[in-house]
């Protein structure tokens, strides 16, 4: 009788679990389709963009030092990881468009994306939880406004605006600091490694790039709005809010990562077949 | 709609957090152009209540109207009409952080007078309304450089900077915080709204001598239900118990055994 119990109390607990979540997905994705319905009024208002210009200020050009260095020691330590094995197999010459290839497609936008993850995300959610403790969301409503179109819009909007323009610049400080330990450290060649470099990484490796970083920026600035508009009351509320901003849109993103990586992937081979790296 | 209807009628409200009653088939008719004070202990559902009558709360049972319209039923953007007639001045005054003093009293025009009203009358206006606080020359400041005091007349300010006024301002625990002496100003300068710009007004508070000072009609919310009603002369004076006691300041006997006293 007693195990029984026990078994309906967890069998409950797993179903009250169950529920929440999937009562949470449910307020997240009624909560982004509202942010998104404002979203050509507010790119065609001058009101919209004065309220996304601050926005684009505090998310992107605040967040260049901080994806400059991401995107330099990446492309730094692809180098040093690869340099000795590439050059006991002779390709030591491809190593810079192996590098870059990476940066490009897969470690620019991830990693950059992590990286404004937490330094935008956890902002936007702690910013907006705290309005939401200090009653300045209900006084938003109270006064006939749209918290969500005030709010959510300009900054979901600069995050998926910015995070390709910054991936981009991880990119090319990614490309630069490789460059600059390749030929510095190591003494290779700076010819071969743009030449190879210039062969081998295109456009489409570029794109893929910007397009996963244009998924990132929407899933960061989504997460995190809502996760500051749903915080719990008081300091603890707003703090786990803002771990849980970046929890999540740290999954999301190499989730999001593994879904585009097989659709582009599908997508090239396609239309251009198969080719090789090396 | 006559004059002499109710602004604001409550109709057999209720409302329920988890398994907590606050409000408790509350009936409750404002009169325009009066103050009604609501008092009551902490957590009663005093702050609840306002929020239902702007509609940022829904109740559970019962209905809400406002001028005669009925609003608990209405969406988001239904509510906005209803929304800019009605001012709430909130406990923590809800000013906009990332806004200057001036800019957060032009707010309520800006988001919804634009059109009606340009960028220099607003700007002209949320002065006014700023000198009538006696805040002027505050305009530059943000919230966070401003005291308690000045944060509270800021955020009356941004309530009465309508084009016309608005016809109701709800006030939550408006002296909440402050010292006597600022308290006192608050409570003359709703007074003072009250008779020059004919506003009505719905003040929640603990405090009695502001209770007694601004209103003109008392009522004490107990446990979901009001147990007290009238002018606040006669309320003060009132022989129940609870409100005798909650008037007079004297803990319940429960709360004394709580704590062991």
């Amino acid at each position: 009788m007693a195990r029984s119990n026990a078994l309906t109390a967890t069998l409950a607990g797993f179903g009250a679990g169950t529920l929440a979540t999937l009562a949470n997905f449910g307020r997240f994705w009624l909560f982004s389709l509202h942010a998104l319905s404002f979203v050509p009024i507010e790119l065609v208002t001058v009101r919209g963009w004065r309220r996304l210009l601050p926005q684009c200020f505090h998310i992107g050009a605040c967040s260049v030092p901080v994806i400059m260095l991401t995107g330099m020691f990446i492309g730094m330590v692809l180098i040093v990881q690869g340099y000795e094995q590439f050059d006991a197999a002779g390709l030591r010459d491809r190593l810079g468009a192996i590098v870059n290839i990476s940066i490009a497609a897969e470690l620019g936008p991830v990693l950059a994306g992590v990286m404004l993850a937490g330094r935008v995300g956890g902002a936007l959610a702690a910013e907006l939880g705290t309005m939401n403790v200090t009653e300045q969301l209900l006084a938003l409503r109270s006064m006939g406004a749209d918290p969500v179109r005030h709010l959510v819009v300009p900054r979901f909007l600069a995050c998926l605006f910015l995070t390709p323009l910054l991936t981009a610049y991880a990119d090319l400080l990614g490309a630069l600091g490789a460059f600059a330990i390749f030929v510095g450290v190591y003494g290779g060649p700076p010819e071969p490694y743009w030449a190879f470099t210039r062969e081998i990484v295109q456009l489409w490796d570029l794109g893929t790039g910007i397009i996963k970083a244009l998924f990132f920026g929407a899933a960061i600035g989504l997460v995190s709005c809502y996760k500051g508009f749903h915080c719990r009351p008081g300091a603890e509320g707003v703090g786990q809010a803002c771990t849980q901003s970046f929890v999540v849109s740290f999954i999301l993103i190499l989730m999001l990562d593994f879904f585009l990586n097989v659709v582009l992937n599908g997508l090239y081979s396609v239309w251009y077949g198969y080719r090789s790296l090396i | 709609m006559s004059d002499t209807d109710p602004i604001i009628e409550l109709r057999g409200v209720s409302k329920t957090f988890g398994r907590q009653r606050v409000l408790d088939e509350i009936d409750l008719r404002v009169e325009r152009g009066r103050n009604t004070v609501i008092v009551g202990r902490s957590g009663t559902g005093k702050s609840v209540l306002l929020k239902h009558i702007v509609g940022l709360l829904r109740p559970d049972r019962g209905a809400v109207y406002f001028g005669g319209q009925r609003i608990d039923t209405l969406g988001e953007r239904a509510l906005v009409p209803i929304r800019q007639q009605i001012s709430f001045v909130f406990q923590l005054n809800a000013l906009f952080d990332s806004m200057t003093v001036l800019e957060n009293v032009a707010f309520p025009m800006t988001e919804n007078q634009r059109g009606r009203l340009d960028h220099r009358k607003i700007r002209a206006l949320a002065e006014r309304c700023l000198e009538m606080v006696g805040l002027r020359g505050f305009e530059r400041k943000r919230p966070a450089e401003l005291s308690g005091g000045e944060r509270k007349r800021v955020a009356l300010a941004r309530a009465i900077a309508l084009d016309p006024p608005p016809r109701v301002i709800l006030y939550d625990e408006p002296t909440a915080g402050l010292d006597p002496q600022r308290s006192d100003a608050i409570n003359k300068l709703i007074r003072r709204l009250q008779e020059d710009v004919h506003v009505t007004g719905v003040i929640v508070t603990h405090d009695m001598k502001s209770a007694a000072e601004v209103g003109d009609r008392l009522l004490v919310l107990w446990n979901g239900r009001f147990i007290a009603d009238g002018p606040p002369h006669e309320v003060l004076q009132a022989r129940d118990e609870h409100v005798r006691r909650f008037v007079q300041g004297i803990a319940e006997p429960e709360d004394l055994r709580l704590i062991g006293a």
